[in-house]
């Protein structure tokens, strides 16, 4: 455990693109942080590492993850930084940038 | 059931972590579990169901449904479906018989809309849970959570929902008991019934293929529907909306998530359909009225957010 987890100050939080910044308290994830604060800068979905709503990048910081559908991050995707917000856990301040939801358009449609 | 599709049988859904899906599915909802199989798979059903299961957990790298599964009333009946699955187009796979423990061979088809689908003649009956058929009491006295009584229908979203509605009428016999049309007459949803109960199964146009919406559970009463949402806070559950009604079907209800994202509904009530009834129909201008019928509007999350 480094300094920074043994006091229990929350994390700040700064989502980029949103020019916004909140404090999570520790052992919440990054999405549950931001409803507790009404921080209102990353879409909020499922809360269950699902539906890809809450899809972020992170810029700068340590953190902890539970495991999220591979649907929505695939491990190269993860390797770039995008996350699940919802299964994010900061161990540090961090910088991070929301709303990287989209919706993969059906390429083929009709029975094959 | 014109075609011999009696009901919804089964459906399998894939979840992240098995240990806290149970503690949704089992001790939130109330399904009794009733199995285990070889790969890992957990088989639960509502305690009135007279089969040994209706909800097939898998875990998985990926939320979101593998199938959903129709029993249909016997074998020919399986057998002539299945050519006809065939002539219409659909790719059709024969799993053989245990595949799913205590359960026969089932006809597998995909569809228009991306999703996996099956029927099936044989399954293992172990009756209601904790009540006798003979005499039966009102309900078992040590059910958990919700008690809900019954897997009911699922929700599923895709692209080319004319496709699929089509699959489901004219191959499987099911009506539509509800719709949602827009200006120019185009369906943006269909609600489906092979019997008499609102819907058995239901379809919103939506761009991607084989998405999973909702697998809904019947309670008996809008007291009960108040008690889960209670439960849903108790428990600190991800709620999406509600206690609220529905305007397509009139249900009472209310909408969460598993710990995987998937959502899950309860709700008590609902209109009833018989096959000389014309579809009942919402118009896309009145869509927020149609699906919540109190506030009126829908929220992004309700749209968007399907595994
Ligand atoms: S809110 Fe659905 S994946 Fe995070
Ligand atoms: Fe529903």
């Amino acid at each position: 455990m480094s300094s920074t987890d043994s006091s229990n100050q929350p994390f700040e939080i700064k989502v980029v693109n949103r020019g916004k910044t909140y404090l999570c308290d520790q052992g919440e994830s990054l999405l549950s942080g931001m409803e507790q604060k009404s921080a209102d800068c990353i879409n909020v979905g499922c809360r269950g590492g699902g539906c890809g709503m809450c899809k972020i990048r992170i810029i700068k910081g340590r953190f902890t993850s539970k495991r999220m559908s591979k649907a929505h991050v695939s491990p190269e995707e993860a390797e770039k930084g995008y996350a699940l917000a919802c299964r994010t856990f900061p161990s540090e301040n961090m910088v991070i940038e929301s709303d990287h939801f989209q919706i993969d358009e059906a390429v083929e449609l009709g029975t094959s | 059931m014109k075609k011999g599709v009696m009901r919804p049988g089964h459906i399998q859904i894939r979840v992240l972590d098995m240990a806290e899906a149970l503690e949704h599915y089992r001790d939130l909802i109330g399904l009794i579990e009733t199995h285990k199989d070889s790969q890992g798979r957990v088989y639960l059903k509502g305690w009135t169901e007279v089969d040994k299961f209706s909800v097939v957990l898998r875990e998985a790298d990926e939320p979101g449904m593998d199938f959903v599964g129709y029993k249909v009333l016997n074998n020919q009946v399986l057998e002539k479906l299945e050519q006809e699955l065939i002539a219409f187009g659909c790719n059709v796979e024969a799993i053989p018989a245990g595949e799913l423990d205590g359960c026969g061979r089932r006809v597998r088809f995909d569809s228009p809309t991306g999703h996996m689908f099956e029927i099936y003649a044989e399954k293992e009956q172990t009756g209601k849970w904790g009540v006798s058929n003979v005499n039966p009491e009102a309900f078992p006295r040590d059910l958990k959570g919700m008690k809900a009584t019954r897997f009911d229908h699922c929700l599923l979203y895709g692209p080319n929902i004319a496709g699929t509605i089509q699959l489901f009428t004219e191959v499987l016999g099911f009506d539509i008991a509800e719709q949602v049309l827009d200006g120019e007459g185009t369906r943006l949803a269909g609600f489906l019934t092979a019997g008499m109960k609102a819907h058995d199964v239901a379809f919103i146009e939506h761009p991607e293929l084989g998405k999973f919406h909702h697998s809904s559970f019947f309670l008996e009463t809008w007291e009960d529907v108040l008690r889960a949402a209670d439960l849903i806070s108790m428990t600190d559950t991800s709620l999406d909306i509600g206690p609220t009604r529905h305007g397509l079907t009139h249900g009472k209800t209310i909408y969460f998530f598993d710990p995987s994202g998937n959502r899950t509904e309860v709700f008590c009530g609902g209109d009833y359909h018989y096959p000389d009834h014309e579809p009942v129909t919402w118009t896309a201008d009145e869509l927020g009225k149609a699906i919540f019928y109190h506030d009126r509007v829908l929220n992004e999350r309700f749209l968007s957010a399907v595994t």
